[in-house]
């Protein structure tokens, strides 16, 4: 995907959020770090200019929920940032947004991370791109793309925030 | 199975890992600039943490830490069982006085019959210098070293660092004044070397009887006038006088004391105007600082206490990297 196909799956995504949840000022975006935070801001400025009401943004870091903690035989810890949600989410329809949707391991970690904020009224999960793979029953709202991929090839989102461009692509690696 | 970060990225991928490079934390001296760093930002993340309605992460279930205190202490195991709790750990306490430890038994047999029990880390106040080094010896444990003699309290040294850093912003380049019971203090031992690690420029007062010998070795500005260290200073750190540590007269009297080297709102004039004013706990009233100091705008005394309980739970949750090995073992 390319940077135009980037920003016209967030804009169709934002319609589709809007159409689905009627009152946008119940809604809230929570993005998971890394590139989920950028994909909410720009997703939420897009619901508040289609519905007229003004959607926070927050980002959650996971690290601290991963099931595969000190799992490593040895070595290094995975770097925890700070996690940063400037509202309550109770009683709100949170909008959980991450890059790619591949084990779903992440999400169960942040669908419990969430739950630790307080009791939203609903949760539903936005990717840009659906990877397949899934090792849990999860499963994704809104979608930017499914793109069908084999074990042996990583997906790499890039955006602009935080590599200079947008784009996604697939790339092989050895097995 | 990274793929390579392409050159033109503007923000290169911050790390995905890092750790530190010891099994232990025994001291500050141990540490580099990037491993205190390391341990900094982490905190920041525990202190969201302790913000949150459940103040819990799941993060260390299933491991258990000991803190085996031999000396007293209600602020540093208080604030390393909170950090524990909030990281899920099964934790237990075991204080000398009323102990296998008052029946005679020796640190190293009293470690051995711990580590039988297989704790992931054992978390030691010692009045002996070099306990935790001992125990490091001889444990297959993490050990973490929580006041050793007159050695080092590192995490104390960190939390220091970490509410001076949200404070100004950045450690290198300020004037910090460290002033009192210098010759009995591993807080400033452990002090010194992380803040001249990172670049603060570090003076010291006391009365000539309480300035450890070569302590110009550390590379510090030492002084017996405390109005000199005060001059300016952006960081004024009090240490409290430890008389339960003193074996012979110091000084004539506290009264005497509190009126050449307390901390009081008069002299507090010569330092910065945005000065930030800590003790380590707990304070002698009166000898080492004035209460209207001790409570008053500049102090950040409490800050230090609700932010040691973050950087204990960095130090752990660092710490823990790679346990699965040795638990197969």
């Amino acid at each position: 995907m390319d940077e135009a196909q980037v920003g016209r799956a967030l804009t169709r995504i934002a319609h589709e959020i809007v159409e689905r949840n009627r009152d946008a000022s119940e809604l809230a975006l929570v993005g998971v770090r890394t590139r989920g935070v950028p994909l909410a801001r720009r997703i939420g400025r897009a619901v508040s200019e289609i519905a007229g009401e003004t959607v926070p943004a927050g980002a959650l870091d996971i690290t601290l929920y991963r099931d595969d903690l000190m799992r490593q035989p040895v070595g290094p810890q995975p770097v925890v940032r700070s996690t940063d949600i400037p509202f309550s989410i109770d009683d709100r329809r949170i909008l959980l947004v991450d890059d790619v949707l591949y084990t779903g391991r992440t999400v169960r970690a942040a669908l419990d991370a969430l739950i630790d904020f307080g009791r939203p009224r609903a949760i539903q999960l936005v990717v840009l791109v659906d990877r397949g793979h899934r090792e849990l029953p999860i499963k994704a709202d809104y979608v930017g793309k499914n793109v069908p991929t084999s074990l042996r090839q990583s997906v790499q989102v890039r955006l602009m925030e935080i590599d200079g461009r947008d784009e996604v692509s697939i790339e092989e690696h050895a097995p | 199975m990274k793929t390579e970060i392409p050159a033109h990225v503007v923000n290169p991928v911050e790390p995905k890992t890092a750790s530190l490079r010891g099994r232990h934390l025994l001291g500050i001296a141990e540490l580099s600039p990037e491993e205190i760093g390391l341990i900094l930002d982490t905190s920041d993340a525990m202190k969201e943490v302790g913000s949150r309605a459940i103040k819990k992460v799941p993060t260390l279930r299933g491991r258990t830490v000991v803190n085996l205190f031999f000396e007293p202490s209600t602020r540093t195991r208080t604030s390393f069982e909170i950090a524990e709790k909030r990281l899920s750990a099964d934790t237990l306490s075991v204080a000398a006085a009323g102990s296998s430890v008052a029946k005679g038994e020796t640190l190293a047999d009293t470690a051995r019959n711990l580590e039988a029990m297989s704790p992931d880390i054992i978390v030691l106040r010692h009045s002996a210098s070099g306990a935790c080094h001992l125990l490091a010896h001889i444990c297959r444990s993490r050990i973490v070293n929580a006041g050793d003699g007159m050695h080092e309290h590192p995490t104390q040294a960190l939390l220091d660092a970490f509410t001076i850093r949200e404070r100004k912003g950045h450690i290198a380049g300020l004037k910090i004044a460290i002033v009192g019971d210098l010759l009995h203090s591993r807080v400033l031992r452990s002090n010194l070397i992380l803040l001249q690690k990172l670049g603060a420029e570090v003076w010291v007062s006391a009365p000539a009887t309480l300035m450890p010998p070569g302590i110009d070795r550390f590379g510090v500005r030492a002084t017996t006038r405390i109005d000199e260290a005060v001059e300016g200073a952006d960081v004024v750190m009090m240490l409290r006088i430890q008389q339960e540590r003193m074996t012979g007269h110091f000084f004539p009297s506290t009264r005497e004391y509190f009126t050449l080297f307390g901390m009081t709102e008069e002299r507090l004039r010569r330092a910065a105007a945005d000065v930030i004013i800590m003790h380590p706990g707990p304070m002698n009233r009166g000898v080492e600082i004035a209460s209207e100091v001790a409570d008053g705008p500049y102090s950040v005394i409490l800050d230090q206490v609700a932010n040691g309980v973050a950087v204990r739970m960095a130090v752990l949750y660092l710490l823990a990297g790679g346990m699965a090995d040795e638990a197969a073992h």
